[in-house]
């Protein structure tokens, strides 16, 4: 299958990939820890991205509610650590189980009841905010004062436990934004991939061809939800804090999908291309407006450029960037 | 070619008095007929006549308020569209619905896939029913860029690998340029006497209605008018009435 991906790209992209791995292979030894850090928050975008891009960019769900499942993946995760001694590289089985439990009950009552479009975004939003309500009343999870987690000087790294250095968690999230691209590229030219983008399309006629809605909507959201939440796993440990007043939030949400709606929905570099704009965009007008006692300065900017890029390249930024370098496949594959 | 369908005689139609209300209107009023395997029967009448809506009701799509659907003697009640596909039952739409930001070797290996799971076999049998449909040359193009009548034979294209054993063909040929008719008539035929697939198709264009049917069902206002041999249905009164006209017969 791999090899089937490698042998469909074209040679233009495949070196394009190699000097891209590479480069971020060997960053912590050539940046600064400033530009470690705004290098890991562009590749948990990126690999958070890249999970809910599999659910609207290629089976055509919009969820608006993907806060939800990094929430449930992070608070799972950090609880049984805090309160139980429970590893996160055993705990993370938790953050998935919840995640994808949350997720396929969304998504039954969503594909069950025949609630599509926007309406099927409003439940996934009526269900992240709903459950951070909850959660901030459970006093055990910390509540509205929030969930830390037990920061210690560190002399090693410690991967089984998530506790180690910035470039530990920088190399963590690479590898899982590597797998996750890895997994999306081998979905989407499966049999699966392509039963997603005809329901994308067209459900009714999917449907006609034999296409079992119900089952490959409800296959989509289980994978989304549960890559999400180990994506929130990463982040309990990696900040080390969770307030159910930001986590579970619709702005935590539209931060998650903002990337792929830039970089190109249904793509695969998309999500990764997203990230790697807007999170640098962000900490630039940070830097600019610092010190100006401008609060709203740097959202409306941010806005500005996010809006400008939508407008002028409303399919993202990767299908036009992909013709510029010419990476288009000998044949067949997918972009 | 490979794209051989599934052969023997199988995929006998029963329908038993069906209807179907829209609010006020009775779209479908019990109706009943059938069509035995390996024959073609065409379904004709004029626009509002209720075809599609028999259709939707035959494929699934829409519930019937009254009576059932029979594949070769067993009943279709209560299976959604995907299941009765994979009963045997291939359909167009009569406005196209391709997968637009697919390939057509992509589009028809959708239909491919209800029967393998094997995503590279899916899509060497498309390209074989492509090849059989004359869209051969266009494999990799996607549907925006081909011609409408081109996209007719897509959804034709996508129905068929499906492997049925009974295809509804709803006005695949309307747009289509005499010769085109002709060939697709061909292939129909060709279909039809190599494989025994059974066909049931809506259509306006006589000269293929004529070519092809064993037998004619005339719906009209929702009832079923007549159900008889082209040239007996052709010189009934009622139907020359209600419908076609002597000019439809030139
Ligand atoms: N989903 C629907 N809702 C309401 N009315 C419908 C619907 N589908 C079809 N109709 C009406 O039912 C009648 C039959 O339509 P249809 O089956 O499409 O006719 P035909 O295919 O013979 O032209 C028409 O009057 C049409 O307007
Ligand atoms: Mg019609």
């Amino acid at each position: 299958m791999i090899a089937r991906v490698i042998e469909s790209a074209s040679p233009r992209a495949l070196a394009l990939l190699a000097v891209v791995t590479a480069a971020l292979l060997i960053a912590p030894y050539l940046v600064d820890s400033y530009v470690l850090s705004v290098l890991i928050i562009v590749l948990y975008f990126a690999y958070v991205g890249q999970a809910w891009n599999l659910m609207l960019g290629f089976a055509g769900q919009l969820s608006l509610g993907h806060a939800l499942f990094v929430s449930l993946g992070a608070y799972t995760s950090a609880a049984l650590f805090i309160k139980f001694g429970v590893p996160p590289v055993i705990g993370i089985f938790a953050a998935i189980a919840m995640a994808v439990v949350a997720g396929c009950l969304i998504g039954y009552l969503g594909f069950r009841f025949s609630i599509r479009g926007v309406y099927f975004a409003l439940l996934t939003i009526a269900f992240a905010e709903f459950t951070g309500i909850i959660v901030d009343h459970i006093s055990w999870l910390g509540a509205s004062s929030g969930l830390f987690l037990p920061v210690k000087n560190q002399q090693s790294n410690d991967l089984l436990n998530l506790r180690g250095s910035p470039t530990m968690f920088y190399y963590v999230i690479l590898a899982l934004t590597g797998f996750a691209f890895a997994l999306c590229s081998w979905l989407l030219n499966s049999k699966l991939g392509l039963y997603w983008q005809a329901i994308r399309e067209d459900q009714e006629a999917a449907e006609a061809s034999g296409v079992p809605l119900f089952r490959y909507k409800m296959i989509a959201v289980a994978i989304s939800s549960g890559l999400t939440g180990i994506g929130g796993v990463w982040y309990a440990f990696y900040y080390n804090n969770l307030f159910p007043e930001t986590m579970f939030k619709t702005s935590q949400s539209v931060e998650i999908i903002l990337g792929s709606v830039v970089g190109g929905v249904g793509t695969l570099f998309g999500p990764i291309l997203g990230a790697f704009v807007l999170t640098p965009l962000g900490e630039i007008l940070t830097a600019a407006t610092d010190g100006m006692h401008l609060d709203g300065v740097k959202s409306f900017f941010w806005g500005f450029c996010v809006a400008a890029i939508v407008l002028f390249r409303p399919q993202g930024l990767w299908p036009w960037i992909y013709d510029v370098l010419g990476l288009a496949p000998k044949k067949e594959g997918k972009r | 070619m490979s794209a051989s369908v599934a052969a023997g005689s199988a995929g006998a139609l029963t329908v038993r008095n069906i209807s179907k209300r829209f609010g006020g209107l009775v779209a479908v009023s019990e109706v009943s007929f059938s069509v035995a395997a390996g024959e073609i029967h065409a379904l004709i009448g004029p626009n509002g006549a209720g075809k599609t809506t028999t259709f939707n009701m035959i494929a699934g799509a829409q519930l019937p308020d009254t009576g059932d659907v029979l594949l070769d003697g067993v009943s279709l009640a209560g299976l959604r569209p995907d299941q009765i596909c994979r009963a045997g039952v291939g359909r167009t739409f009569q406005i196209v619905r391709p997968f637009n930001e697919l390939t057509l070797v992509e589009n028809v290996a959708v239909g491919a896939l209800a029967w393998t799971d094997d995503l590279a076999e899916a899509r060497d049998y498309a390209r074989g029913v492509l090849e059989l449909l004359g869209l051969g040359d266009k494999k990799e193009a996607r549907p925006s860029s081909i011609t409408l009548p081109d996209r007719k034979c897509l959804e034709v294209a996508r129905a068929l690998a499906t492997k049925p054993k009974l295809l509804l063909l709803d006005e695949v040929m309307a747009g289509l340029r005499p010769t085109e008719t002709d060939r697709m008539v061909a292939i129909f035929k060709k279909l039809n006497a190599d494989t025994g697939l059974t066909i049931l198709l809506i259509e306006h264009v006589m000269r293929a209605v004529m070519a092809l049917s064993h037998r004619v069902l005339v719906l009209n206002y929702g009832r079923l008018i007549a159900d008889g041999k082209p040239e007996e249905v052709t010189r009934d009164p009622e139907v020359l009435a209600c419908y076609l006209g002597a000019e439809a017969f030139d």
